[in-house]
């Protein structure tokens, strides 16, 4: 139960990382919070958007997906069930690979680093290490 | 069986699941906190909003240096309060201009293209743009770009543009009056309208030859450019 409350939180946390930066994307929140001048850079950049959205809001909607997931794994009507845990490990886990392009970009072609995308980083990594324990885990109650 | 149903209709509902008071009571400050910063006051004095006039861009195409018959012209696409163009401003300019301007080669062309997320790129343009009205721009733009990184994380730069409008040079009264008036927002805007249809994806952009090149360029990588262009025969 406390890695599945901490996954939920580390959704929330990811959520709310990425929900700062889209609104700051927006023009919502006037100057980021950064101390670098790193953000900026990453975030105004041709590279923040992929395909043409902007990799905030793919952050705001995956996040938002991966904590949906999470709180289910919470409720008492699914603790045993292991499906979204395994659903949450397999879109963490994607977005861990999308998380490797990010900072391919900000090292190697952009040429600066964000910590806000840092942060979110962690959390990502964190959320797909604790999903995968918490699958594993499930799988070997049920056998 | 009958009694055991009653016994579940008296019974008491389900406690709430700690972990979703927990979650919710985070969530709720977490979204607290966007909220002010939403909704807390900007230094925002020169409107973004406004109908460009025809008269706002008549005559003018931009803040120009260099020889009015130079070959070639780069024009710079630059948002005051965006790192990048403070970097190239700082490090890059002054080669630009001793290799390429200055040699009558090209004609630098600087356009405003401030962006949403900026507070102060409004108001740092139109204070560019009231030192103009002095023939100073090009001393303001230096100075607004190298001190940067003070004047950004203010909640409040009018003040300080108007000190660094002082320091080069530019007489206060007019300067305030032409602040107060926010005269030039509509020039700004349609540098934006200018920009945004050419599809300048961020700043600062390059526009060199019909071409747009993003990304804060080098000196150098400016030059080979033009050299390029000087290199092709005209069709």
């Amino acid at each position: 139960m406390t890695n599945r409350l901490a996954l939920a939180l580390l959704g929330l946390a990811g959520l709310f990382i990425s929900l700062y930066l889209w609104l700051y994307k927006l023009g919502k929140i006037g100057t980021i919070a950064c101390g670098t001048g790193g953000c900026e850079t990453v975030q105004l950049s041709a590279r923040s958007r992929f395909l043409g959205v902007e990799v905030a809001l793919i952050g705001v909607l995956g996040y938002s997906v991966l904590l949906g997931l999470a709180l289910l794994g919470l409720s008492s009507k699914h603790t045993g069930a292991s499906w979204p845990l395994k659903w949450l490990m397999l879109l963490a886990g994607g977005a861990v690979l999308f998380t490797l392009y990010l900072k391919y970009l900000e090292f190697f072609v952009i040429h600066a680093i964000c910590r806000w995308c840092v942060g979110s980083a962690v959390v990502i990594l964190t959320m797909f290490g604790l999903a995968v324990v918490e699958w594993r885990r499930g799988r070997a109650e049920e056998a | 069986m009958a009694s055991t149903a009653k016994l579940k209709k008296n019974a008491p509902p389900p406690a709430p699941n700690r972990s979703y008071l927990v979650i919710g009571a985070l969530g709720l400050v977490g979204a607290a906190v966007l909220a002010y910063l939403v909704i807390k006051p900007k230094d925002v004095s020169i409107p973004a909003h406004v109908t460009v006039l025809a008269a706002d861009t008549a005559g003018f195409r931009g803040y120009i240096l260099g020889s009015p018959s130079a070959k070639f012209e780069i024009t710079e696409y630059a948002d005051f309060q965006c790192p990048a163009c403070g970097t190239f401003d700082v490090l890059q300019f002054d080669v630009v201009k001793r290799q390429l301007i200055d040699s009558g080669l090209v004609r630098y062309r600087f356009r405003d293209f401030p962006l949403p997320m900026h507070p102060h790129s409004r108001l740092a343009a139109h204070a560019a743009a009231c030192a103009n009205d002095q023939g100073k721009f090009w001393e303001m733009k230096t100075e607004i770009f190298s001190r940067q990184a003070e004047w950004s994380p203010m909640r409040s730069a009018a003040g300080y543009f108007g000190d660094l409008a002082a320091q080069v040079g530019v007489k206060r009264a007019p300067y305030d009056e032409c602040m107060q008036s926010a005269k030039y927002a509509g020039r700004i805007e349609a540098s934006v309208q200018e920009g945004t249809k050419l599809g300048v994806p961020s700043t600062p952009t390059f526009l060199i030859d019909g071409r747009l090149y993003p990304g804060d360029l080098s000196s150098d990588s400016l030059a080979a450019k033009v050299r390029r262009l000087v290199a092709t025969p005209a069709s």
